[in-house]
């Protein structure tokens, strides 16, 4: 029995894992997804090791050497503070990054889990959660980050919070449709019939079953926050000075845009290429999960 | 098509109902007592006191929102803590310049976005095909408030110190010259969008029998573009673009910030600042409404566009 049971195991597992295999494969022969995928990487590198890779600290004012253009000594120039503006960019990778990850965290778990239980158990509780969802959608996601910065107050984390709550109801959307589909299955009746509770059907057999449309979603997402995020920080409801957050960057470089073009100019490339990498990436996975595009 | 329409407002009102709960209940909590923010600092408390109830923030929860509620119906959304005016005109005043900026965005967004789709869709995997996918990518990856600060660097700094005028002016609002900038900078993203959804949904349609049919009878390739294919292509266009559309209105407020606009987001990010509450939900409401009004028009543009719908409400 105990054998049988292992062995059923280990050919579901080899299975899954060929599936992930295949989605490689797919993903693999797609330059432009592997060209965004190599970019993550280095950011993610240049985030992690940027006290090593910045010249200077993100801090570092030299009143000698203001507002002065690109050069040997500052590649992308000097801010309103004589800050090195590679400098500054270089340590905001992480906090641009951290806000992109954090944020789709907070989306995916929350809005999954609700997602999830909606699916799962239907009728008044499906209704309430996705009409609140309906509720959330149906004020632009921009204005109501706005709204709840106001009643949390400008700070970084409470930033990672509003736009975190924006994203909840896009991945409940998606869970619950996927949950839908997949709870019919008759490994989820067998595991209702061997005793197993509602919360470990729903977190070890229906969630991981919709890891997919999750994963397309999620990649998506990190590009749309970092940019609803850097948004927030451009109008000072984000991350606050001297935090070298790309948006506030650039919020800081409009001031000097007609003495200092380089402090606007550069740290929005930066959001730019960043974004860019997730939606290539995004798009590329999106078109190797796609059932229909197998062939 | 009547019983369609009111069939759809209908289904509208509880959603909007649930909005003004959610945005009372998030001003609710804010901390900030909005009669001191009224009066002032330097207000004796008694006259704060007096000031709270009369504004009746010291009934309960549910009593303050079903007040707003009933003052809300009667277009009456408070008064401003900043100015002591009625936040319904404050908000009037500024509505046009917001509605007039966004239906700009969106005709750049639409007229672009669909031709550059039309074009990467009936040429796939041509340099024009692969030249518009690009930079559409380009365009959602762009945060645009980024955008506008270019844009001002290039046609109104750099044109003037090259040529010694202005092409499109920076800030202030009015003619249009004042509105080209801002309505490229709003709606490149969405014509990014647009494009990229025009593209496959048209990649659908032209791979179609009944396209075979319509090229086979002989027709011109240009009336099976354009008549045969392009009007189902373009229905899953109109919905997304819809849904869209909260962001384009997300958009506009940083845009308005740029550019000097004086519309409804620059009053709500000056309100956020004087922590002027009142005109905050006020402003997030309308916004809301406007997107689901939006979205309504939408819904009855599918419509008709897409007979089988007109038939089921006959």
């Amino acid at each position: 029995m105990a054998t049988e049971a292992t062995a059923v195991k280990t050919s579901a597992r080899r299975k899954q894992r060929t599936k992930l295999q295949e989605t490689w494969r797919r993903l693999k022969k797609n330059h432009w997804s592997m060209g965004g995928l190599i970019l993550i990487v280095l950011l993610g590198l240049v985030a992690i090791f940027a006290e090593q890779i910045a010249p200077y600290g993100y801090n570092e004012q030299d009143y000698m050497n203001m507002l002065q253009g690109p050069s040997r000594q500052n590649l992308l120039g000097t801010d309103n503070l004589g800050r090195d503006v590679f400098s500054r960019i270089i340590h905001g990778s992480r906090l641009s990054l951290s806000i992109g990850f954090i944020t789709t965290a907070i989306g995916l778990s929350v809005g999954g889990f609700l997602g999830a239980l909606a699916a799962f158990y239907g009728g008044r509780i499906d209704n309430l959660i996705m009409r609140f969802m309906d509720v959330i959608l149906a004020i632009p996601g921009f204005i109501f980050a706005i709204a709840l910065v106001t009643a949390l107050g400008p700070s970084l984390t409470n930033l990672m919070i509003a736009v975190g709550i924006n994203t909840i109801p896009y991945f409940a959307r998606i869970i619950r449709s996927s949950v839908m589909s997949t709870k019919e299955n008759e490994f989820v009746e067998a595991a209702r019939v061997i005793g197993s509770s509602d919360l470990w059907i729903i977190f070890k057999h229906l969630i991981p079953n919709s890891l997919a449309p999750i994963l397309v979603q999620a990649t998506l997402r990190i590009g749309d926050t970092i940019i609803i995020a850097s948004g927030l920080s451009f109008l000072g409801l984000g991350a606050q000075p001297p935090l070298p957050e790309w948006g506030a960057l650039l919020s800081a470089g409009r001031g000097y845009l007609r003495v200092a073009w380089w402090m606007a100019t550069f740290p929005g490339i930066a959001i730019m290429i960043t974004v860019l990498a997730f939606n290539l990436l995004g798009d590329g996975l999106r078109d190797a999960l796609d059932p229909r595009l197998k062939n | 098509m009547f019983r369609y329409i009111a069939k759809r407002l209908i289904s509208m009102v509880p959603v909007l109902i649930g909005v003004t709960f959610v945005v009372f209940a998030i001003m609710y909590f804010t901390p900030g007592d909005p009669a001191t923010l009224l009066l002032g600092e330097e207000a004796p408390q008694a006259e704060v006191e007096r000031m709270r109830e009369r504004m009746g923030l010291n009934d309960p929860f549910l009593v303050q929102y079903g007040n707003f509620l009933l003052g809300l119906v009667q277009l009456d959304l408070g008064l401003s803590l900043t100015t002591g005016r009625p936040v319904f005109n404050e908000i009037m005043n500024r509505l046009p310049a917001t509605i007039r900026l966004a239906g700009a965005a969106i005709l750049v967004a639409i007229l672009i976005g669909v031709t550059a789709g039309i074009i990467a869709s009936t040429r796939q995997y041509t340099i024009y095909d692969g030249g518009a996918m690009f930079i559409a990518l380009l365009g959602v990856s762009m945060p645009n408030f980024w955008l506008g600060l270019m844009m001002i660097l290039v046609f109104s700094v750099f044109w003037n110190n090259t040529f010694g005028y202005v092409l499109f002016p920076s800030s202030g609002f009015g003619t249009l010259r004042h509105l080209v900038m801002p309505a490229i900078v709003l709606g490149t993203a969405h014509a990014a969008f647009i494009t990229r959804i025009t593209r496959s949904s048209m990649l659908e349609v032209l791979r179609q029998d009944y396209i075979r049919t319509a090229r086979s009878k002989g027709l011109s390739n240009r009336i099976v573009v354009y008549v045969h294919a392009l009007r189902n292509a373009l229905m899953p266009v109109v919905t997304m673009a819809g849904l869209r559309f909260g962001v384009l209105l997300g958009g506009s407020v940083v845009t308005e910030q740029i550019f000097a606009i004086p519309g409804m987001g620059r009053l709500l990010v000056e309100s956020v600042r004087s922590q002027n509450y009142t005109l905050v939900q006020g402003i997030i409401l309308t916004y809301a409404i406007i997107f689901s009004l939006v979205n309504l028009a939408v819904d009855l543009l599918y419509a008709a566009i897409d007979p089988r719908i007109k038939v089921q409400y006959k």
